[in-house]
Formats: C-alpha cells, sequence, structure tokens
C-alpha cells in the first residue's frame, strides 16, 4: 500500500477514534435532559465524563491537522465548501467545551442550567452536523474543475445526509448510555439500562438504513461496487444487533465493546465506498477529489508517518491509562440529595427508576 | 472597485485577527500558569508546607477557567485556514500542514488528556504521580506553542520546502524545525507566557495584600513571582532584540515600517516617539525624541549597521515580485512596535522594583507597589495583542513571506456574506465567552482561598471541574 493510501486509512482510523471516544461523550450529553433526577445526579454524569472529554477531543484536532498535513486539497475544500456547517459544529463545539469547566462554577440554579444545556445542544448539534459532514464526501457536492466547491449550504443537506446526521445522533445516544451502566451506580446506572433498552429498537433501524443506503450511494455516486463497502456495513448490523442483545441481557461492558464497533463501522462503511476518492463532485463526477490528486508530497507524508508510527502508540497508552485510573464506578446521586430539585426526567418517554 | 469597497479578502482578515488575537489572550496566560502551578505543587510536595498546596489549588482554579476557554478557541484557529484561506491552504499544506499534525499527536493531547488526570487524580492518582501530571500538561503546553510557532515562522521565513506545481513541497524536516524565525519566536512566546503567568500571580497576589488577608500566603505567591518575572522580563528584552535582528535579515519591510524608516540610513538613530513621518508625503516627523545608533544596534548588532529604508525595499520588491504597495501599514506598526517594547520594559521594571521592595521587607506596606501590580496585570495581554499585530500585519501584503500573496489566498468558494455572517456569530460568541470570562477569573481571583481540610493534605477533594 503507497502512503497516501495509508494516509488515507488513517484519517478514517482518526474520524473512528474521534467518534468512538467523543461519541459517548456526546451520548451523556445528549441523556443529561432525561436521566437525572437531581442536580447531584448530574453532576455524576458530568463526571463521569469530566477527565477524558478533553482526550476525547484531541482525536478531532488531529484528524484536522493530519487532513491538512496528508491531503491540502481536500482539507481545502472541504473546510471551505462546508463553510456553514463547519461554523455550526464550532460554535456548538466551544459552547459545549466551556459547558463543563463553568457550569460548576455557580451554585445558581439557572447559571447551571444554561451550562446544563449548552452541553446538551453542543452534543446533539455537533454530532448531526458531523454526520452530515461525512455523508457528504460520499453523496457528493458540487465541484468546479478545479475542484472548488460551487453549491451552497443547502446543497448539504438531502434525505441521505439527514439521515446520516439522525443516525449519528441516535448511535451516540445509546453508546453513551451503555458507557454510564459501566460508570455510574445505582438508580442512575439503572435509568441508564433502561434508557439504553428503549433506544435499542429505534437506533438499529436508524443506523442499519443508513449503512444499507450507503453501500447504495457508493454505487450509485462513486462508481462502487457492493463489495467492498458492504463488509463494513454489514460488520455495524451485526455489532448493533449483538449490543442491542447484550443491553438487554446486562453485560454492559461487551455492550460497550460492540456498540463501539458499531461506531467504528460506520466511519468504515462511508470511507470504503469512498475509497479511491476523498470528495465525491456531483453531478459533474469527473471533477471529484482522489486520494492521489489531494495528496501531498511523498517526503511531507513519510515524515508524518514516522510521527505517527511514535506518537499514536503513546498516546493510546497514556489515554488508556487515564481510563484505567478512573474506571470506578461513580455514586448514583444518592449522596448529597438536593430536595428542592424538580423531578425532571421523562422528557424523552424514559421513564424515572 | 472603489477603494471602499469591502472585499472577502479584508473579512477573512478581519476574521483571522479576532480568532487569533482573541486564542492568543487565553494561550501565554496557560502556558505561564501552568508551570508556576507545577512549582507550587512541587515545593508543597517537598516541603509540606500547607500554604503552597493553598496557592496551588487557589491559582490552578484560574489556570481551569483559562484552560477551557483557550483549548476552545484553538479549535476554530486549526479550521479557519480551510475554511477562509482555502488557497492558502491548498498551497502550504505540504509543509504547514505537518507541524500541525505533529502539534495534536506529539503535544496537543499530552496536555488535554494529562489535565483532565490532574483535575480529577487529586485523591485517585500517588502525590508522586498527581505532580508529574501538571509538569506533563506544562510540558505538553510547551511543546504545542513551538510546533504552531513552527508552522507560523514558515509564513514568515519559508525555509526546507521545493516549489512543485505552484505548491509547496516539504524536502527537509530538520531545516523547518530548526529554523532560527522559529527557535526564536518559541523562547519569546514562552518567555511571554511565563512574564503572564507571572504578572497575573504578582497582581492577584498584591490585591490580597492591599486587603491585608492571608498575607502569609499571598507573600509566598508574589515571592514566587517575582523570582521568575526578574529574569524572565529581563532575558526577553535581549530576546526580543535577537529576534529584531532575525526580522531585518528575512523581512526588511517588517523593521523599516515598524521603525517609519523611509530611507536607508547608516547609523540609524531609534526614534522613541515621533509626530508625523508615516507617509511617503509626509517622511520627515515633525517632533521626534531619537537615541543616535540604538536602531543600528537593535536590528543588525552593530552601532554602525545599516538598516533598509521603506522606499529603497520598496523599489528593490518592485524589481523582484513586479507592481505593486509592497509596505505595511506603517503608523499602525511603528505605534504596535513601541507599545509592546515600552510594556515589555515596564514589566521588567515592575518585577524588579517589586523584587527589591520584597528584599527590604517592605512590599506589604508599599501600597503604591501594590496597586501598580494590580493594574500591570492588562499590561502582557496588552504587549503580546500587538506583537502579533507587529507580526502578523508587518509580513503584508504577503501571506507567505515572498512566495504567496493575502490577496490571492482566501476561499474562492466563500462569498463576502458568508464570512461577515461567521464573523457575526463569533463575535458574538466571544463577547458572550470573554465577559463569562471574565466574570468567573475575577471572583476567582477574589475569593479567600479556604483552608485546608483537616484531614491528611493529600486527600483533599478534587478540584470542581
Amino acid at each position: 500500500m503507497d502512503l497516501e493510501t495509508i494516509w488515507f486509512v488513517l484519517i478514517a482510523v482518526l474520524w473512528s477514534g474521534y467518534f468512538l471516544l467523543e461519541g459517548f461523550d456526546f451520548g451523556v450529553g445528549m441523556l443529561l435532559p432525561v436521566l437525572p433526577r437531581n442536580e447531584a445526579e448530574r453532576s455524576t454524569m458530568f463526571e463521569s465524563i469530566g477527565p477524558v472529554w478533553d482526550g476525547n477531543e484531541v482525536w478531532l484536532v488531529i484528524a484536522g491537522g493530519a487532513t491538512f498535513a496528508a491531503f491540502p486539497a481536500w482539507y481545502a475544500t472541504m473546510f471551505s465548501g462546508f463553510y456553514l456547517a463547519l461554523l455550526l459544529i464550532l460554535v456548538l463545539l466551544i459552547v459545549r467545551v466551556v459547558s463543563f469547566e463553568w457550569r460548576e462554577r455557580s451554585d445558581s440554579r439557572r447559571w447551571r442550567t444554561v451550562w446544563r444545556w449548552a452541553n446538551t445542544v453542543g452534543s446533539v448539534g455537533a454530532a448531526f452536523v458531523w454526520g452530515v459532514a461525512l455523508a457528504n464526501l460520499l453523496h457528493g457536492v458540487p465541484l468546479s474543475s478545479k475542484g472548488d466547491f460551487t453549491g451552497n449550504v443547502l446543497d448539504l443537506f438531502n434525505a441521505y445526509t439527514v439521515l446520516a446526521g439522525i443516525s449519528v445522533v441516535a448511535l451516540f445516544a445509546l453508546h453513551g448510555g451503555v458507557y454510564l451502566t459501566l460508570r455510574t451506580s445505582g438508580e442512575l446506572c439503572e435509568r441508564a439500562a433502561l434508557a439504553a433498552r428503549r433506544l435499542a429498537v429505534p437506533v438499529t433501524v436508524i443506523v442499519t438504513a443508513f449503512l444499507a443506503s450507503t453501500v447504495a450511494v457508493a454505487i450509485n455516486r462513486n462508481d462502487r461496487d457492493a463489495f467492498p463497502t458492504v463488509l463494513p456495513a454489514a460488520i455495524g448490523v451485526v455489532a448493533l444487533v449483538a449490543a442491542v442483545a447484550l443491553v438487554f441481557a446486562r453485560r454492559g461492558g461487551w455492550a460497550f465493546v460492540a456498540s463501539a464497533v458499531t461506531v467504528v463501522a460506520w466511519v468504515a462503511t462511508v470511507f470504503t465506498g469512498l475509497y479511491p476518492r476523498v470528495l465525491v463532485s456531483h453531478p459533474d463526477f469527473g471533477n471529484s477529489l482522489t486520494i492521489s490528486g489531494a495528496a501531498a508530497g511523498h517526503y511531507a507524508l513519510s515524515v508524518i508517518t514516522v510521527v505517527a508510527a511514535i506518537c499514536v502508540p503513546i498516546v493510546l497508552i497514556y489515554q488508556g491509562w487515564t481510563y484505567h485510573v478512573f474506571r470506578a464506578r461513580l455514586g448514583g446521586g444518592e449522596s448529597a440529595p438536593r430536595p428542592a430539585e424538580p423531578v425532571d426526567g421523562g422528557v424523552a418517554g424514559v421513564p424515572s427508576g | 472597485m472603489t477603494p471602499l469597497a469591502v472585499t472577502t479578502v479584508d473579512l477573512a482578515r478581519v476574521q483571522f485577527a479576532m480568532t487569533s488575537i482573541y486564542h492568543f489572550l487565553f494561550v501565554p496566560l496557560t502556558l505561564g500558569l501552568a508551570p508556576l502551578v507545577a512549582i507550587m505543587q512541587t515545593t508543597w510536595y517537598r516541603t509540606g508546607v500547607d500554604a503552597w498546596l493553598r496557592l496551588t489549588k487557589f491559582f490552578g482554579t484560574l489556570l481551569l477557567i483559562n484552560f477551557a476557554i483557550g483549548v476552545a478557541t484553538g479549535l476554530v484557529q486549526e479550521f479557519q485556514f480551510g475554511m477562509n484561506w482555502s488557497v492558502y491552504s491548498e498551497f502550504v499544506g505540504g509543509v504547514f500542514g505537518a507541524p500541525l499534525a505533529i502539534e495534536g499527536l506529539a503535544a496537543f493531547a499530552l496536555e488535554a488528556t494529562f489535565i483532565g488526570l490532574w483535575i480529577f487524580g487529586w485523591e485517585r492518582l500517588s502525590p508522586r504521580v498527581h505532580l508529574a501530571t501538571i509538569w506533563l500538561t506544562a510540558a505538553g503546553t510547551w511543546m504545542s506553542a513551538y510546533f504552531i510557532l513552527v508552522a507560523n515562522s514558515w509564513m514568515q521565513h519559508p525555509v526546507g520546502y521545493k516549489m512543485v506545481d505552484g505548491e509547496a513541497q516539504l524536502t527537509d524536516v530538520w531545516a523547518l524545525l530548526s529554523n532560527e524565525f522559529a527557535v526564536i519566536a518559541w523562547v519569546h512566546t514562552i518567555l511571554a507566557g511565563l512574564i503572564f503567568g507571572t504578572t497575573v500571580v504578582l497582581g492577584v497576589s498584591c490585591w490580597h495584600l492591599l486587603r491585608g488577608r492571608n498575607v502569609e500566603l499571598f507573600r509566598r505567591g508574589a515571592a514566587l513571582a517575582l523570582i521568575v518575572a526578574v529574569p524572565a522580563t529581563l532575558i526577553q528584552l535581549s530576546v526580543g532584540n535577537r529576534f529584531g535582528e532575525a526580522v531585518t535579515s528575512a523581512q526588511g519591510m517588517k523593521i523599516a515600517a515598524s521603525e517609519a524608516q523611509w530611507n536607508t540610513c547608516q547609523p540609524c538613530g531609534f526614534s522613541l516617539f515621533q509626530i508625523g513621518g508615516f507617509s511617503a508625503q509626509d517622511p520627515n516627523p515633525s517632533f521626534s525624541v531619537t537615541v543616535p545608533r540604538l536602531l543600528s544596534w537593535m536590528a543588525t548588532g552593530s552601532f554602525n549597521g545599516q538598516v533598509q529604508g521603506l522606499n529603497q525595499l520598496q523599489a528593490q520588491e518592485e524589481k523582484d515580485f513586479g507592481q505593486g504597495n509592497y509596505m505595511p501599514r506603517v503608523r499602525l506598526m511603528y505605534w504596535s512596535m513601541r507599545v509592546m517594547a515600552m510594556l515589555g520594559v515596564a514589566m521588567f521594571l515592575i518585577a524588579a522594583v517589586g523584587a527589591w521592595l520584597y528584599r527590604k521587607r517592605r512590599l506589604e506596606k508599599a501600597r503604591w507597589f501594590l496597586w501598580t501590580a494590580v493594574v500591570a496585570i492588562a499590561f502582557p495581554f496588552i504587549a503580546a495583542t500587538f506583537g502579533w499585530i507587529l507580526t502578523e500585519m508587518g509580513r503584508q501584503p504577503w501571506i507567505v513571506q515572498d512566495l504567496l500573496k493575502t490577496s490571492d489566498a482566501h476561499s474562492p468558494s466563500v462569498s463576502t456574506a458568508m464570512v461577515a455572517s461567521s464573523i457575526g456569530v463569533f463575535a458574538l460568541l466571544y463577547i458572550v465567552l470573554g465577559v463569562v470570562d471574565f466574570v468567573l477569573m475575577r471572583r476567582y481571583a477574589r475569593i479567600d482561598p479556604p483552608p485546608l481540610r483537616e484531614e491528611s493534605a493529600a486527600a483533599v477533594p478534587a478540584l470542581s471541574y
């Protein structure tokens, strides 16, 4: 495999890592309005991702930097072409990032409510728009013969890409719910398990529909055969069904592994369908950006390959150690109850207890 | 096109300035506070004196509030190259992208992961390992600054590349990493960070000393700040000077503009202050205070050195690159340089006087000094802002020195209205974040540090997040 293809795969791996890790952060944020019944439980949910969310978001920073370094033309066309979508993502991620630090800085209920919602809105919104953006790489956007985006923001939204966005939100909610069953205890843990069970069927339907459509889109828009795109798609569906079964069997650890595999398979399906292009042009398919056309020089690719070969294992080791340090379950919020708190569970139909 | 028409390039430049200046209000404070907090915690770990643990937690809280917004605005910084400057990104990505990717892998990952371990690890890690996490965080921030400055320095002084089909390709990564510009810019930035950190620690400590509460505690804080600030501010003056020499050889226009030096001179005096003399029509100031030969020394290292003038450089560049205006905005460059340099000197004097008062055991009683130190908290923020204005606007009209013009580098697919709307959105967001951040920093800088709990100091609960 040449260096260009290796970097295409590596960027897919970086996006997988980002979705796998930040996916459960986002999921926890999405479940904030429905799971906890008092402020202590909300704090527990924040604390379940508090030590790790920043390390998880690193994978996005690295994916962005790696795309810039390895495929300058891809980075340039995608980031300028998806301008308003990325603007939206930045705003959502920023309010979410500061919500972690700022929420705890005051006891005012209104203040805490504002930043809690900032976290939820940021999580749902960013997950949705990332889904839309990645699906657009494959579904195709109008590009000129020079490789410049010639469409507008509405071109990014259609049935397939919106389905992609919804499927990411749904999948992350399930992933986050399963994560909470591993990191919390008591009633909160029970409610997280219940949420995961309630989400199981709709998530399976939505994600399966997306993965099947992706195989079709790769055939229609990117001139691909069903194989090999169908392979990661099938793995995704099998892993998701397994995740659902394991959720019902109350095997939290294995359910998390299975939902993680599903998240990775989601990204792998899109990127497998995308190969050997990085951004499909539609309607002028000939203007599509290819891996070799967008790649940086061989020397630069060699340099970052060496750096990645050294650094990625080290980062994985210390991030893995971080998860080991914070493996203990957190109290389910039974301690320090706040009697004046209203019960606001059940917003999305998840009953209390 | 009339000169008044606002173009996409103009707006993209406004946005870049806004994003970068805003981001760099928070970044250097992290660069300086992280090692200072690490020193406080190390002192506590070594001596067991409770005051150092209280100081660690007190200034650690300020570090965290500041860190969060630095991370949040850093993402915009990474994305905006591709969003607003797609031609630039494609042109430079083969060189400029590598240090950005390395920054993420080797540096940002380190700081982002270990800050989480530090915040939540007080009870879960042994004191020794926990101490290591804050040092690794600090190391991550310093490495991060290095790789970012390698990327920026390539725009100021491109090295280690060749042009292939109109795009720059990396040919020598060691030349890129050891770019003289990058090394000096990094030392300059790290020292700036330490000055940010010490100025804030000193100013906040002095405010508490003024109130006369927790005097024992904050005298230690002030002492630590002064011990670091005196050498940092002093070395910064000579590093800034050395930086000037590097700029003179690679970016003559930047120096000529920042000195409003219209014609080549030898030897050259340094203008401390002048009225007029900022345009080609009016090259001679009506009033000025000038130190003879100082500019020659600052720009070339010799008291008899020659400094090229704007007019001569303009003629040379027109010969090399064709018709056009190759001069940055002289008046803005001149005053940016002076504000930065004069605040640099002021911060050294404050540190020196503070250290002298401390040695004489008169620090707490010298209320005039305590107030000065509180006001001086603003100085590094102003100085760094003008430093970046000088660096980036002094390079104009180039986005990459002598290789690509700013006017040719923006995204063709992005309309003026799109950039304008994103400026509006970010301006609003940044104002809200700035106000909240300021209110929080102020509140947490003014509270009395709580006493330690009865149980062993190591079991103090984690800083809330």
